[in-house]
């Protein structure tokens, strides 16, 4: 798949709102970056296409997957959702001067290597716009420890913003971006050269993982499994 | 196939009768657990080792002595022996001894062992964890089999002509089972040797181990032990149950809830859908264990905890009878129905002695006189190999 859009792909953008209210304003905005995004990526000729997963129906299956593992079925089909998405839009209040600790439990049950290299715009809502730098001073440090690829825009909406044309260009350069990235394949040319650099569970949740059942046996760890160490060959024998 | 119970050994206050045993009662309740498996006919008693309250099984091999004392056919077994900050002669030489206690009634589960602080206390660093796992067990078992070892690694002083004493009962040393978590690295390592491969299938999704012992079995068949399917997996599980399932249920659940382990956000109706846990009727544990075969392929030993959380004694003996008379006795029949007649059967020290002699008389090592030291001459038994040579130390 070389050029987007001959190959018939679908781009999938995922939209995961940490929003609670309804109607929500975070999912309001998240839907309009969407949208600007998916418009971003047909008119360079790609074909996308939008799902949502909303967290605050996951609340109680987020905190339970927290304090004891297990992950009820509905959280597993919206982290596989995510897992799958070629980009990601991700949308929060803020609460208390931090992005809402809903989006921060779900992200703390992903696979650390579920984002990597996934292109991602950031956005939230928030009552003043004293909290403007939540985006880039909290939401874009979480997302660097997942190695993701957030655009260089992030879109904040206070209440004055709503009405502001501002916010709808800043929409429109964010979801730029984020077309260029998915167009570009930046993200997956950069998730092929360095998959294997980075650290990865056995069987995880993360596409790519499934693939990676052909594990690396020749490692120190591997080579200590069958015998061998530091002074002794692998496979030294004792049967 | 094997059917049996592990405990963690933990000593928890009742939360119905508001009541907390005593060390000395728990270390009774785990004896008299022991004695009503091997009465009602279960193959398997398996407890774990700790180094910090609220547990009193810091040593297995000690407790197992006195239980292989008080038992006739029962196998005794570790889960799991801490093979991260234990001695790896330590372990050689304590699980020798106890084999021949025990008259070969006896095997072990090697694991690293989860509670971060005792990696310190005793020396070491969690963070070399699954290292100190890895070089443990290849000295272990190069210690059990060969009378003479030279030993250099990573982690432990090295040995020079060094001999673990007693050798094991006829030679044959106790079977070993790796205990899983999440490392491929130990699936490895346990299908390099042959090991067995035991996914303790608690406090987890139903399945989850799923991907960890299809890639042991795999790895059990590269390294030529047999086929995929003749590979030797063990599954945990937990079992409450009553005849009448609400009676488990509403029996069940101020100790379900009263337990931090489980999160103590689901419900107990919750917990046992989307785990391996059982509690229910005789039947229900059967149709639940039955699925374990189904995801897992045939295994070999089926363990279950029945006495966590502040269950009193008299209530785990209960559920021992329930197992042993209800439940074991119809699964040996379904699993056997089901079972592949390539699937290997669970090894145990007579199974091991037929592979490694047949019908030959099995080796019984008698040491020479004592030279006061062992690292020079040539093996310290009268049968040792007269041509054997130690690797000298360079000194200086």
């Amino acid at each position: 798949m070389d050029a987007l859009g001959q190959s018939g792909t679908v781009l999938r953008i995922a939209v995961v709102t940490a929003g609670v209210s309804d109607p929500s304003s975070t999912r309001m905005l998240a839907a309009r970056i969407a949208e600007q995004s998916l418009g971003a990526v047909e008119a360079a000729g790609a074909a996308g296409e939008i799902q949502f997963v909303e967290l605050a129906p996951l609340a109680v299956d987020i905190a339970r997957s927290v304090t004891s593992r297990l992950t009820s079925a509905a959280l597993e089909e919206a982290i596989a959702t995510v897992a799958a998405a070629d980009a990601v839009i991700v949308a929060t209040p803020v609460y208390k001067a931090g992005i809402s600790g809903l989006l921060k439990s779900f992200v703390d049950v992903l696979d650390e290597d579920l984002l990597i290299a996934t292109p991602v715009i950031l956005s939230a809502t928030a009552e003043s716009s004293r909290h403007a730098m939540v985006l880039d001073g909290q939401l874009r440090p979480l997302l660097a420890f997942m190695r993701a690829l957030p655009t260089p825009t992030s879109v904040f909406a206070a209440p004055e913003d709503w009405g502001s044309p501002e916010l709808s260009a800043r929409v429109r350069r964010a979801a730029t971006e984020l077309a260029q990235m998915l167009i570009s394949r930046v993200g997956e040319r950069i998730t092929d050269a360095t998959w294997a650099q980075h650290r990865h569970g056995f069987a995880g949740r993360a596409v790519r993982a499934e693939r990676s059942t052909d594990l690396d046996f020749d490692t120190d760890l591997m080579r200590l499994a069958t015998g061998g160490g530091a002074s002794h060959p692998a496979g030294g024998q004792l049967h | 196939m094997q059917f049996g119970i592990f405990s963690v050994s933990d000593v928890t206050r009742d939360p119905v009768r508001d009541y907390t045993p005593t060390e000395a009662e728990r270390i009774d309740a785990l004896v008299q657990i022991a004695q009503r498996a091997d009465e009602v006919g279960l193959d398997v008693f398996a407890v774990g080792e700790h180094h910090n309250p609220p547990f009193v099984s810091s040593s297995p091999p000690i407790l197992l002595s006195h239980i292989a004392a008080v038992t006739k056919q029962i196998l005794l077994s570790t889960s799991v022996t801490l093979i991260t900050t234990n001695d790896p002669v330590k372990v050689a030489e304590e699980y020798a001894l106890l084999q021949h206690l025990a008259k070969g009634r006896t095997d072990l589960m090697v694991g690293r062992g989860n509670t971060v602080p005792v990696y310190p206390w005793f020396g070491k660093d969690i963070r070399k964890g699954l290292h100190l796992a890895l070089e443990n067990y290849n000295l272990l078992h190069q210690l059990w089999r060969q009378d003479v070892v030279d030993w250099e690694g990573e982690f432990r002083t090295a040995l020079q002509g060094f001999t673990s004493t007693p050798r094991p009962l006829d030679d044959v040393p106790p079977f070993v089972w790796h205990g899983a978590i999440r490392s491929p690295e130990i699936a490895e390592q346990a299908a390099y040797y042959g090991n067995g491969y035991f996914a303790n299938n608690v406090l987890a999704p139903n399945f989850h181990f799923v991907p960890l012992v299809n890639l042991y079995r795999e790895r059990f068949e590269h390294y030529g032990h047999g086929t995929k399917e003749q590979a030797i997996v063990g599954l945990g599980g937990q079992a409450f149950l009553a005849r009448r399932s609400q009676d488990a249920l509403d029996t069940y659940r101020p100790y379900f809830e009263n337990a931090q382990i489980y999160g103590m956000n689901s419900s107990l109706e919750e917990y046992k859908e989307l785990t391996p846990m059982s509690v229910g009727s005789p039947q229900e544990a059967i149709d639940k264990t039955m699925t374990f075969r189904e995801a897992f392929g045939d295994y070999q030993r089926q363990l279950w905890n029945v006495d966590l959380g502040g269950l009193p004694v008299e209530m785990a003996l209960e559920q021992v009878e329930l197992l042993g008379t209800e439940v074991v006795p119809v699964l040996r029949k379904e699993m056997a129905a089901r079972r592949s007649p390539a699937a290997a059967e669970a090894p145990t020290h007579a199974s091991l002695m037929r592979e490694k002699y047949g019908d030959a008389a099995p080796r019984r090592p008698r040491p020479s006189a004592n030279r006061g030291d062992n690292v020079t001459g040539t093996s310290p038994y009268r049968d040792g190999d007269p041509a054997y040579r130690p690797n000298y130390p360079q000194v200086g």
